[in-house]
């Protein structure tokens, strides 16, 4: 396999990095609802240590990937799969590979802030005492850690031992992050993070996700376009469940090599 | 200004379902207020009439009620005027017309005794241990003597029940003679009642009705006494309480007619504990299985429907399922088993607590399921793929994220639970409630909790007292008193689980789902 691979049909994936630098690999990926397909014989890379970003209109398989990726798919006993995704070069559809193990290294935060309904402290620990063997004073440094990461710790320090519930949506959301950096987990994948979130909350967690990609493979799915432009390094197109064009962020908006592309991103959907 | 009556384009709508809410609540409460009204008046000491009819002899009475006679503009009254052992009656009706005059005098009595019922009548002497006390000083002393009464019936009561009931049920258990320390006991404790019965007994009272008849009346049958006419607003007050708390505190008499109720408070709220306790686990487990464990196929929908249509069956029908499957079935295998030394008569195998709880149980159970499953469906799908994508195992997502915010929908389950079974009658009919059975279930006495006994139930009693009874006219205010104590006791009930419902939701702030 070349280090640039093209799909010369959909004009596919353009891709300035190695194999070597890829965190996830996604090959020849379909799913389906039953008998409705979601998403056709998808095959891309996703770089190590950068922001991607999946974009397309409503319906366009987007979440459906993103969900594909930690196999959250697993619950839903109606949804067919076909082809591979690796984490890291291991399939992560093996038999031998433990799915909770995957979920902690492929951490996922929701478009809707979903802590739980216990205190600040206790949401971020429950990853950590999940996996058990931790003393209270690791957990301790950990949870703040994880807060600090999440640049919320300034905010709740005083109140860790308050309810989650009592947070405004924009620091459930970073709440949430932080729940799931706790665990250290090598990939993150956001599904719409901030489309819940107002304009200033929005701005803060874009500001987070540029600072985590030192630390972690970021997967970003949005309806914004801007926000796309913004934060990430690598964009997506999907349209009907397919990959329509996939490349470098830069490249993508300011010069998208087809017209369905170009359309879409400046808003002139047919 | 648009007013409420002015709303447009919502039509009647909202009038309709506020009044139905009004119109709920007024029935509850009139409910309430009928029940309040007629119960709780009834331990009121009234004033008692002397009441001089134009023709015949005067009696004594409280004015119960009024009613016109058919076919005429006339009004006849109803007495009640007790003294059942010379009258052959307790009641009397006169015609309001044909009343000369009525007069209060402040010396009538009014007696409550264990047999005959109530006097009301002149108090004339009290007499016993050579001495008379007639006049003035009747009444003092029949006040001290009383009280000296009531001092040595509650060492008896209380040396029969800790001591020697269960003394004789153990030496029946036994089968043999027992041990000589045991007959021992039980002879010092029955030597010591004979003592203390004969300390009650010897003093009589000297009584007269008002037309004249005296009556020689042993005192130990003499459990209250009081003059209503006589009395302050404050003493009646006191008379008041002291009825109420005695009505709470002391066992049936005369059939259930009169007399307190504690061992059917005791037997309810027992009863509905032990039913909680088997339920609550029981229709929480098959509510998980149902909502997240089974696979959601055509036969888990069967299953639901049919969890959802037993909560539509009689509750008589659970009656009879209990007699058959777990009296007779499990019970009888039991004593077989176990007790096979005491058979002929039944231990197990016969109605009891145990069966009792269970049937109710099993009657409650689709609430529990149903609550417990609409609570699990209403956590979100978020919450449960919050945990998921943390690395939770679908085990750790349950007991750790989704079972914690289903708790109060559990404990809403529970309460209905409650709330139905503490109302139930029928069923405990055929599977353990008795007429009357004055020890509670629980004693000293090993294993204290005892669950093949029967037991009494404020519903059953309700039922008993106002269509056994030989004068349920007598009877009607206990029945309306303990209908209104059985409300009660479901509210309490119900009240501490809402407690419990709302600390658990206070916790962690979690808003009310």
């Amino acid at each position: 396999m070349s280090v640039f691979t093209s799909s010369p049909a959909a004009g596919g994936p353009i891709i300035d990095f190695a194999a070597s630098e890829s965190s996830l690999e996604i090959a020849g990926l379909s799913i389906a609802y039953g008998e409705k397909s979601a998403l056709r014989d998808l095959t891309l890379r996703i770089p190590r240590h950068r922001v991607t970003a999946f974009i397309g209109p409503s319906g366009c398989g987007k979440s459906t990937l993103l969900r594909a990726l930690n196999r959250l798919h697993d619950l839903n006993e109606e949804v067919v799969r076909r082809g591979e995704v690796r984490l890291e070069g291991q399939d992560i559809h093996a038999p031998q590979v433990d799915v909770a193990e995957l979920r902690r290294r492929v951490g996922m935060v929701f478009q809707a802030p979903n802590p739980f309904p216990m205190s600040i402290y206790d949401n971020v620990a429950f990853g950590l005492r999940l996996q058990g063997g931790m003393r209270k004073r690791q957990i301790d440094d950990t949870v703040e850690w994880a807060l600090q990461s999440a640049a919320l710790w300034e905010e709740v320090k005083d109140r860790l031992r308050a309810s989650a519930w009592t947070l405004s949506g924009g620091q459930q959301q970073r709440l949430v992050i932080a729940r799931t950096l706790a665990v250290q987990p090598e990939v993150l994948l956001l599904d719409e993070p901030a489309s819940a979130l107002d304009p200033i909350s929005t701005l803060k967690i874009e500001e987070l996700i540029r600072n985590l990609k030192s630390r972690l493979s970021l997967v970003l799915v949005t309806h914004n376009m801007q926000q796309a432009a913004r934060v990430s390094d690598y964009t997506a197109f999907l349209q009907r469940g397919e990959l329509v064009e996939y490349g470098p962020t830069q490249t993508l908006f300011t010069n998208p090599r087809l017209r369905r592309t170009e359309n879409y991103i400046t808003g002139r959907m047919t | 200004m648009r007013t409420l009556w002015h709303r447009r384009g919502e039509g009647p709508w909202p009038w309709l379902a506020a009044g139905s809410v009004a119109l709920s609540l007024l029935m509850l409460l009139a409910l309430l207020l009928l029940l309040s009204v007629r119960g709780l008046g009834h331990f009121w000491p009234d004033e008692v009439a002397l009441v001089m009819p134009q023709d015949g002899q005067p009696f004594a009475g409280v004015a119960v009620r009024e009613e016109r006679i058919p076919g005429g503009e006339a009004r006849e009254r109803l007495y009640f005027t007790g003294n059942h052992d010379l009258d052959g009656d307790r009641w009397r009706w006169v015609e309001v017309s044909a009343i000369a005059a009525i007069r209060h005098p402040a010396e009538l009595v009014v007696l409550e005794r264990s047999r005959w019922g109530q006097f009301l009548g002149r108090l004339v002497a009290v007499v016993g241990d050579g001495e008379r006390h007639s006049g003035e000083a009747a009444w003092p002393a029949l006040q001290a003597r009383l009280a000296e009464l009531d001092a040595l019936r509650d060492e008896r009561d209380r040396l029969r029940d800790d001591v020697v009931v269960p003394l004789v049920r153990r030496l029946e258990n036994s089968g043999s003679l027992g041990d000589a320390e045991s007959r021992a006991a039980l002879a010092a404790a029955q030597a010591r009642i004979r003592e203390l019965q004969s300390a009650m007994g010897g003093d009589t009272l000297i009584l007269e009705s008002v037309d004249g008849r005296r009556i020689a009346q042993p005192l130990d049958l003499v459990l209250r006494a009081w003059r209503p006419n006589a009395m302050t607003p404050p003493q009646k007050l006191m008379a008041w309480s002291e009825g109420v708390w005695r009505f709470l505190s002391e066992g049936p008499r005369a059939a259930n007619s009169a007399g307190g109720v504690w061992p059917a408070i005791f037997g309810t709220v027992l009863m509905v504990l032990l039913m909680s306790l088997v339920v609550t686990p029981f229709g929480v487990l098959a509510g998980i299985y149902l909502n997240e464990v089974a696979h959601q196929g055509p036969l888990t929908r069967l299953v639901r429907i049919g969890v959802r249509n037993l909560a539509g069956v009689p509750s008589i029908v659970y009656g009879v399922f209990g007699l058959g499957v777990f009296v007779y079935g499990i019970g009888g295998t039991l004593d077989e088993w176990f007790f096979s030394d005491r058979l002929p008569s039944p231990t197990f195998g016969t109605g009891g607590l145990l069966w009792a709880s269970l049937t109710l149980a099993l009657l409650t159970l689709p609430v529990v399921i149903v609550a417990t499953e609409e609570g699990l469906a209403r956590v979100p799908d978020h919450q449960r793929e919050g945990a998921l994508a943390l690395g939770a195992t679908r085990m750790e997502m349950l007991t750790r994220v989704v079972l914690p915010m289903t708790l109060p929908a559990m404990l809403t389950g529970m309460i209905l639970a409650v709330a139905r079974a503490a109302g139930e009658v029928a069923p405990l009919m055929l599977v353990g409630v008795a007429k009357l059975a004055p020890q509670v279930p629980v004693d000293g006495d090993f294993p204290f909790l005892h669950l093949e006994r029967k037991f009494m139930h404020l519903g059953y009693h309700i039922y008993d007292a106002a269509f056994h009874g030989d004068d349920v006219q007598a009877a009607m205010p206990l029945v309306f008193a303990t209908a209104l104590l059985l409300v009660l006791v479901i509210l309490v009930l119900n009240l501490t689980a809402i407690f419990l419902r709302h600390h658990l939701r206070a916790r962690h702030g979690a808003p009310r789902w």
